[in-house]
């Protein structure tokens, strides 16, 4: 409500939300068509795939779902599944509060509602240097949304457009940015602790635990290791208010 | 296959809904629960260990169990990362793994 929240231009912070997610948005479209394709093949029709990627909006839970379909569907089976599968979002909503606190409760809501693996972290790293805008999270958030549905709609019409993400590298985009997020996010030895954790705990429920548990087991793994080896003088000065 | 591009099955609806909910539900808990906590102390320290610990859970797989190139390809995004912006080093990651997967 204070007038210097208004000091910046609507376009230009829509522009820099857009333009971050951008290369993240290239990334998913061969995975949202891919996901289309694999749910007609499984008897899903193109308005339930697309119905399905418009309300649960979660890739990886999705592409599990698809893989375990059946007529008719085993519901409770694949609600278990993607509750597990999207588990991380407890974390990620956890640590995605203190960075949208300031933002009107509209702003805030859509955001948590809607929030992926890849507006979250895009997000985070820039909520290092500044704050967050309504119109920065607007450009972030709502063309990754509506970018989901719309290719995989198209996958379920035209299906088997893209069968092989891989030859592009598609299939390394998601990591390669979020190596670059971690490299971003270190801090000297003090982030030395969640990474190692994280990282050890989730290579080894990978190769031993079905499913996805390692994102989840890897994630509070990492987060308990930054309560242990917290330390008060490793705390730092809060960020500066905008601008 | 029908081919009936707007079919619309009431049990596949049921558990796309299903699926719906649930995962709504995992992107308000920690959001809602955390606004009952002081965030400060070890409490802190826990939250702002959140990204770098889920986002190296979530490279893990691609980047030490898929195979020697994915790891290769991997290594060299980090060290990019470190001097470069992130577009760049990301176009370096995922070409030199297409160049590697090219050529062997």
């Amino acid at each position: 409500m204070n007038a210097n929240h208004k000091q910046y231009s609507v376009a230009v912070e829509f522009r820099r939300g857009f333009l971050d997610i951008f290369p993240l948005l290239l990334g998913a479209i061969p995975f949202a068509m891919l996901l289309g394709s694999l749910g007609v093949q499984k008897g899903l029709s193109p308005l339930e795939v697309s119905t399905m990627s418009f309300l649960v909006f979660a890739g990886g839970a999705q592409f599990l779902a698809v893989g375990m379909w059946e007529t008719p569907a085993p519901v409770a089976a694949l609600v278990i599944a993607t509750l597990l599968v999207n588990m991380r979002h407890v974390l990620m909503g956890a640590a995605l509060r203190p960075l949208i606190m300031d933002l009107p409760l509209g702003t805030r809501a859509l955001f948590v509602s809607i929030h992926s693996d890849e507006t979250w972290a895009t997000a985070l790293k820039t909520g290092q240097s500044r704050a967050l805008t309504v119109p920065y999270v607007i450009g972030l958030i709502v063309p990754f949304y509506f970018n989901w549905p719309f290719w995989g709609t198209l996958g379920a019409v035209f299906g088997g457009l893209v069968s092989e993400p891989a030859m592009f590298g598609a299939d390394f985009v998601f990591t390669a940015v979020f190596l670059c997020l971690v490299v971003g996010l270190w801090r000297g030895r003090a982030s030395a602790p969640p990474v190692i954790a994280g990282g050890l705990v989730a290579l080894l429920s990978y190769l031993w635990l079905p499913g996805v548990w390692y994102v989840f087991l890897g994630g509070i793994a990492g987060t308990l290791a930054g309560a242990i080896f917290w330390r008060p003088e490793a705390n730092e000065p809060d960020r500066e208010a905008f601008p | 296959m029908t081919g009936d591009i707007f079919a619309l099955d009431p049990t596949n609806l049921l558990a796309i809904i299903g699926m719906a909910l649930v995962t709504l539900v995992t992107r308000w808990a920690g959001y809602l629960l955390v606004g009952h906590v002081r965030i400060e102390g070890r409490v802190k320290g826990a939250l702002e260990a959140v990204p770098p610990a889920i986002l190296t859970a979530l490279v893990v797989p691609m980047s030490l169990a898929t195979g020697p190139l994915e790891t290769v390809a991997a290594a060299l995004t980090i060290l990019a990362a470190w001097r470069l912006p992130t577009l760049a080093a990301v176009v370096i990651g995922v070409g030199a793994l297409v160049l590697l997967r090219q050529i062997t």
